[in-house]
């Protein structure tokens, strides 16, 4: 698994840290997403492909 | 055929339903043409296109875009030129604005504010229960839980609250006149414009103090830090109220619903039943409304550039093929991708704030006070037909 973010695009919705908190944080100044795990474990594909499908900017992309 | 009225009437007795017409028309066509004050926009019946056309960067939220499909005459600044924020800009200069508010909604934060919203909605419910009974919620407790909150976070004075809530329902009404509107918007304007130079001259540790750093750096106009204020207090308490209130309607008249939430400790049971309440009850009943920037073809159709857009995620959050039975409250059901906060960069600013504040109140209200029951018959109860933001203008409760 591979996921891309675009941080020109996020909106700061935190939806992505609700949805997978161990690979998605936001930047302290503005709440823009940070990526704390570009390739993370199996068992978390379900909440990372959750982070994806809910961000409202459509700025989280996952490669299986 | 008659071009059918958007907004649509409820069904007589169905109160958490979105009107009926409305299931009927996603089940015609992807695309309705509907009449809509001073002209004709289609109407994106069904979630999957909603949550795609939202996310359309050749769509505007600019009232001022040939074809936005406004409800009623719209002035987008008061007389003093304070406007209500990026609500109704589009990028760059949306995101641009966005951003310099962005940071108090974020999830630490608001997590790290959630002891202090424990604490607000305990000590609301101690009064709650030495005072007189039966009372109204909504004046004695769902109003006051996110006006408290919101005011902490902006800066605003609490005393204040009736002044702001007074004119916050003004503002968002759907039967005042555009003259009635516009008074409520200036009076808010100049209040915000006003102590957003308070803070100029003493800052605190609030967002509207923040901004103001913004302001003397020149990134910012003070009118627009106070239309920001506008944005931020009106969308802070009216939309959050109006879901404890409602919300709480909602589960009394589902007993079996209002038990999961009285019978557990998890808070991921909670946040569930937050995610579902969101959904099933989709207070923003009036339509996000856009206009089109370039041509864009959907389901074989092309919407025209100058065309408008209504969605009614209302309906959306209804969707058969996104939620099954979803005219069911289920408070177990995975309703996380619901579309009650929108889609899109405008998807709501505080949405982490509002689920907080719910997560804390439906775990507390029902468990504190397990004997709650209304107070009226549910006929008698007045619903906000009135106001772009849905719920009930009175609770009256006992136990």
């Amino acid at each position: 698994m591979k996921i891309i973010i675009d941080q020109d695009k996020c909106v700061a919705s935190g939806q992505c840290v609700t949805a997978a908190v161990d690979v998605f944080d936001q930047r302290d100044e503005d709440g823009i997403v940070v990526l704390l795990n570009d390739n993370p474990p199996e068992d978390l594909a379900a909440d990372v492909h959750q982070a994806a499908a809910v961000c409202p900017a459509l700025a989280i992309v996952v490669e299986d | 055929m008659t071009t059918p009225v958007y907004p649509m009437t409820r069904a007589e007795g169905c109160p958490f339903d979105p009107p009926p017409k409305l299931r009927e028309l996603q089940d015609e066509a992807a695309l309705v043409k509907v009449q809509v004050f001073d002209k004709t926009a289609w109407l994106v019946t069904r979630y999957a296109d909603q949550r795609k056309l939202l996310a359309d960067p050749r769509l505007s939220a600019d009232v001022s875009t040939p074809g936005y499909p406004s409800q009623t005459a719209m002035a987008p600044k008061s007389d003093d030129g304070v406007g209500i924020g990026f609500i109704l800009m589009d990028d760059p200069e949306h995101a641009r604005l966005r951003r310099m508010v962005t940071a108090p909604f974020m999830i630490k934060r608001v997590e790290a504010m959630r002891p202090a919203v424990q604490k607000i909605v305990d000590g609301l419910i101690d009064d709650l229960l030495a005072g007189p009974k039966p009372v109204d919620l909504m004046e004695a407790f769902a109003l006051p839980v996110p006006s408290l909150v919101i005011c902490t976070l902006l800066g605003v004075p609490y005393a204040d609250h009736d002044f702001f809530q007074q004119n916050s329902k003004q503002l968002i009404s759907l039967t005042a006149t555009p003259e009635e509107r516009g008074q409520a918007h200036g009076n808010l304007g100049a209040y915000l414009y006003n102590l957003v130079g308070e803070k100029l001259e003493n800052p605190g540790d609030d967002l509207l103090s923040g901004l103001t750093e913004r302001v003397k750096a020149g990134e910012l106009a003070r009118q627009d830090a106070a239309g920001m204020g506008v944005l931020l207090l009106l969308a802070g308490h009216e939309t959050t109220a109006n879901m404890i209130a409602l919300g709480t309607l909602a589960l009394l008249e589902h007993p079996p619903q209002l038990a999961v939430l009285q019978e557990t400790d998890d808070p991921k049971v909670v946040a569930g039943a937050v995610e579902e309440l969101l959904r099933y009850l989709n207070i923003t009943h009036n339509g996000r409304r856009r206009a089109v920037l370039e041509d864009i073809e959907l389901d074989g159709q092309v919407i025209k550039a100058g065309e408008g857009l209504i969605f009614p995620n209302d309906i959306g959050n209804r969707d058969p093929s996104a939620f099954p039975d979803p005219d069911t409250l289920d408070l177990h059901r995975d309703a996380r991708h619901h579309v009650a906060f929108g889609f899109g960069v405008h998807q709501c600013l505080g949405q982490p704030l509002a689920r907080m504040e719910l997560q804390v109140v439906y775990s507390t209200l029902y468990r504190r006070i397990p004997t709650l029951r209304r107070a009226a018959e549910l006929d008698e109860i007045p619903f906000k037909h009135d106001g772009s933001v849905y719920g009930v203008h009175s609770l009256p409760v006992t136990w």
